[in-house]
């Protein structure tokens, strides 16, 4: 009886859990994979002008279900990625891509954390090459 | 002796700079979910679309006027224009600046019923229930105000309501620099009197 109790519970977990996977409701035909694959890879690659820290593929908001709508029209009428990003671009600027362009203005994005990396870096160096190496043995006696 | 002073005081120094840009970044009044507007120093973007008040008739870029105006995206289902609207028809009564309104991905019914009770501060509706027009102009939240110029070329964008405050200090200069016709209409009451000093 206990068993059956905790299988019902876990499954019921699985089931609550699984839930946020189905916030993405409209499904569109393609015509081939390539399409599917290419439609799927730029809606996770562009950023919800609403919503800010979701791909327009998370966003529930209806912005980025049209949003959705026009990569899924421009993918049908043979678009390329590039076309489809620069589209987005001129509308709603560098924001929506996921991968900003490297320019001037966002050096900071870019550089920032290899910049943090090394001064990290560069301190391990000197606070590591400074301390002396004590032998066990030595320790020992 | 020197090199222990340094890593110090490098810490505390780099403590110091961010303390500064962030005091910086949270007092400059600037809101940061605000996305700059890609279209500032361009035409607005080509447009054909149902009048609101009459769906027969198409309008396009040519029936914009031809002095600086505004350009305000507004829906019923948008909780913030609600807010807004008073405004827009008191400075609608005010001065001679047309406001174009572009009805975003509402319905036609909804929008005439709004605008019959909290009044009709445009001077046509254009009505882009699919949305297209809203997203060649950037938009990401209603209600957006865009400010044009005489020839089209749009000069700035604000993003969310437009009450005394941002009117007098965002944009009755933007008009001034552009030239539009700011005198009060001969109905509008003094108490009323729309200057930006």
């Amino acid at each position: 009886m206990k068993k059956y109790l905790l299988a019902l519970t876990l499954l019921f977990t699985l089931l609550l859990t699984s839930l946020p996977l189905l916030a993405v409701i409209e499904t569109y035909e393609f015509d081939n994979t390539a399409q599917e694959q290419m439609y799927y890879q730029v809606i996770n690659q562009l950023r919800c002008p609403k919503c800010q820290n979701q791909t327009i593929a998370d966003s529930d908001a209806p912005l980025s279900k049209d949003l959705r709508y026009i990569v899924y029209q421009k993918v049908m009428a043979g678009e390329s990625e590039a076309q489809i990003f620069s589209y987005m671009q001129q509308r709603y600027g560098d924001f929506v891509l996921y991968e900003p362009p490297v320019k001037p203005a966002n050096y900071f994005i870019w550089f920032a954390p290899i910049f943090v990396f090394l001064i990290i870096i560069i301190a391990l160096v000197v606070k590591v090459g400074r301390r002396k190496v004590i032998n066990d043995e030595q320790n020992e006696s | 002796m020197n090199k222990k002073l340094l890593i110090t005081i490098i810490p505390a120094l780099i403590f110091l700079v961010m303390v500064v840009f962030f005091w910086f970044s949270l007092n400059s009044g600037e809101d940061k979910s605000e996305l700059p507007s890609t279209l500032i120093g361009k035409p607005v973007p080509a447009f054909e679309l149902a009048s609101l008040h009459n769906p027969e008739k198409v309008l396009t870029n040519a029936d914009l006027p031809k002095m600086p105006f505004l350009l305000n995206v507004w829906a019923t289902w948008c909780v913030s224009c609600f807010v807004e609207h008073p405004y827009l028809v008191k400075f609608a009564n005010q001065v001679h600046v047309p406001i174009v309104g572009m009805n975003y991905k509402d319905t036609r019914k909804d929008a005439l019923a709004y605008l019959d009770k909290g009044g009709d501060p445009y001077v046509f509706s254009v009505a882009d229930d699919q949305g297209t027009f809203g997203i060649d102009l950037g938009v990401f939240g209603a209600p957006e105000t865009f400010i044009v110029d005489e020839k089209g070329i749009i000069h700035q964008r604000y993003v969310g309501v437009i009450d005394d405050r941002v009117w007098n200090t965002v944009i009755l200069p933007k008009l001034k620099e552009l030239n539009a016709d700011l005198r009060l209409k001969q109905d509008a009451t003094k108490n009323d009197a729309v200057t930006g000093d």
